[in-house]
Formats: C-alpha cells, structure tokens, sequence
C-alpha cells in the first residue's frame, strides 16, 4: 500500500483561509482518487511543523529550512489559477 | 449561501461606506460587532494589529477587490460576519505578498470562534469572491434586508 502523503496547509491564524484551502484541496484529490493526510495550521508553527510534511500549501508567506516544496496561493480563495494549482500539487505528490 | 446569511449580522453590514483607510473601516465593523455582543472589547485592536503582520487583501477576476480580516479565536464569542461595501477602494496590503498592497472595496470582518466550524459560511465567501457579477450586483445594493435576499438566493 502506498504511504498517504502529508500536506500542511497554513495561514495567518489556521482558522480561516487554511480551512477554505484544506476543504478545496480535499475536494479536488478526492476527484482524482488521491488520499492525503492535510493538516492546518498558522504560519509562525510552520517551521516547527513542517518535518512530517510532503508539501506545503499556504496563503500567506512562511519560512522553511528545509526542502519542502511550498505553494503560496490565493488560487483556492479567488479561484484566479486555481486549476494550474491544483495540477502544481497533484505533480508534486506524485513524487 | 445560507451559512453566510445566517451568520451576517445585520447591523454590521455597512452599505456604501465612505471609508478613510482600511483601519477606518475594520473599526467601523468592529464597533457593531462588539455592539452586538459578538466580540471582545480585544478585538478590533487585535484585528487592526494582525492586519498589519498578516493581511488579508485578495486581488480578485473583476474590478472589485476585496479583504477578509479576521483575528484569533479568543477574541470571540460568538461567530459572526460583519461587510462593508465602500464607495472609495482603500489600500490593504495583499495576503501572498504583503509588500504589495491591494484597492479594496469589499470587506468582510470574520468573527471566528473556533477552527472548522465555520467551514461553509467561509466557503461560501470565497464563492463570492470567485464571482464578479455578483460582486458588482452587492456594491449597488442600498439596504441589508436586500443584501441578505441576494445572497440567499445564490446557490454555493
């Protein structure tokens, strides 16, 4: 069985723009038949949090020592790009 | 958008409001919604100051622009959205990159009381966001009572 992949979702104060990003980035892997772990959280607990994480998602800029890829994108909120985002990611995990 | 409705506070939607500064209408907003008993004295305060480490202005599709500020959870104590329409665009700095700023004439205050909840009320607000249309249709309207029946009415 593969491993289910981790992705961090962050914003300002994780209660509001990660929960829209969370929920859409679900929606669209669930339609692609791809299983994820998601988890959210605030920006600041970014680095803190970010060992377990495959990828990063985030509205807001965070800072990470290691090599995690991060999407920064208002994509899932404005929905300007959201499909070349969505495409960014399922790429991304297929690694 | 029945969660957004039910969430909206009617006496904290302010329809064409002539705005000094995006700190002029987050207090504005905040005001009614601390005098409706949905918020902490704490919160505009920590609104204001998050905005400024954090914010929440979104370039959108169409002409409008528009920001969502919102603070933590402990500054709330019960969910609520307050909105402002303003009849001139005041400068918000953008959420992906805050040394960009943002012409923002649509502003949605979240009172947020705990992580999840409010899951399809935020929802349905990025569903605003993504529709221009309706963006334009809401700057034109003059009474809550009509803005609240325009949005009930949308599906999403």
């Amino acid at each position: 069985m593969v491993e289910k992949k981790n992705i961090l979702v962050a914003c300002g104060t994780a209660i509001a723009t990660s929960t829209v990003v969370a929920k859409a980035i679900e929606e669209a892997l669930y339609d692609r038949d791809i299983s994820v772990n998601i988890r959210q959280c605030k920006a600041s607990e970014v680095p803190s949090l970010a060992q377990d994480a495959d990828l990063i998602v985030t509205t807001t800029p965070v800072s990470v020592d290691k090599d995690i890829p991060v999407i920064q994108t208002l994509a899932f909120l404005t929905g300007i790009g959201k499909e070349d985002v969505i495409e960014q990611i399922v790429e991304i995990l297929k690694d | 958008m029945k969660a957004l409705c039910n969430l909206l506070v009617k006496s904290a939607i302010l329809l064409n409001y002539p705005a000094k500064d995006a700190g002029d209408v987050v207090s504005a907003l905040g005001d009614r919604l601390l005098a409706a008993g949905l918020v902490k004295d704490s919160f505009v305060q920590a609104a204001l100051t998050r905005e400024q480490s954090m914010p929440t202005g979104m370039p959108l599709n169409g002409k409008i622009n528009a920001a969502i500020p919102h603070t933590d959870v402990e500054h709330v104590l019960k969910p609520g959205v307050a909105m402002a329409t303003l009849t001139h665009p005041v400068i918000f700095h953008n959420m992906a990159s805050p040394e960009d700023t943002v012409e923002v004439k649509l502003v949605f205050l979240l009172a947020l009381d705990q992580p999840k909840a409010q899951i399809e009320m935020l929802q349905e607000i990025a569903g605003v966001l993504q529709n221009p249309s309706l963006i334009e249709t809401l700057m034109n309207i003059n009474s809550p009572d009509e803005l609240i029946a325009t949005l009930k009415n949308k599906a999403g």
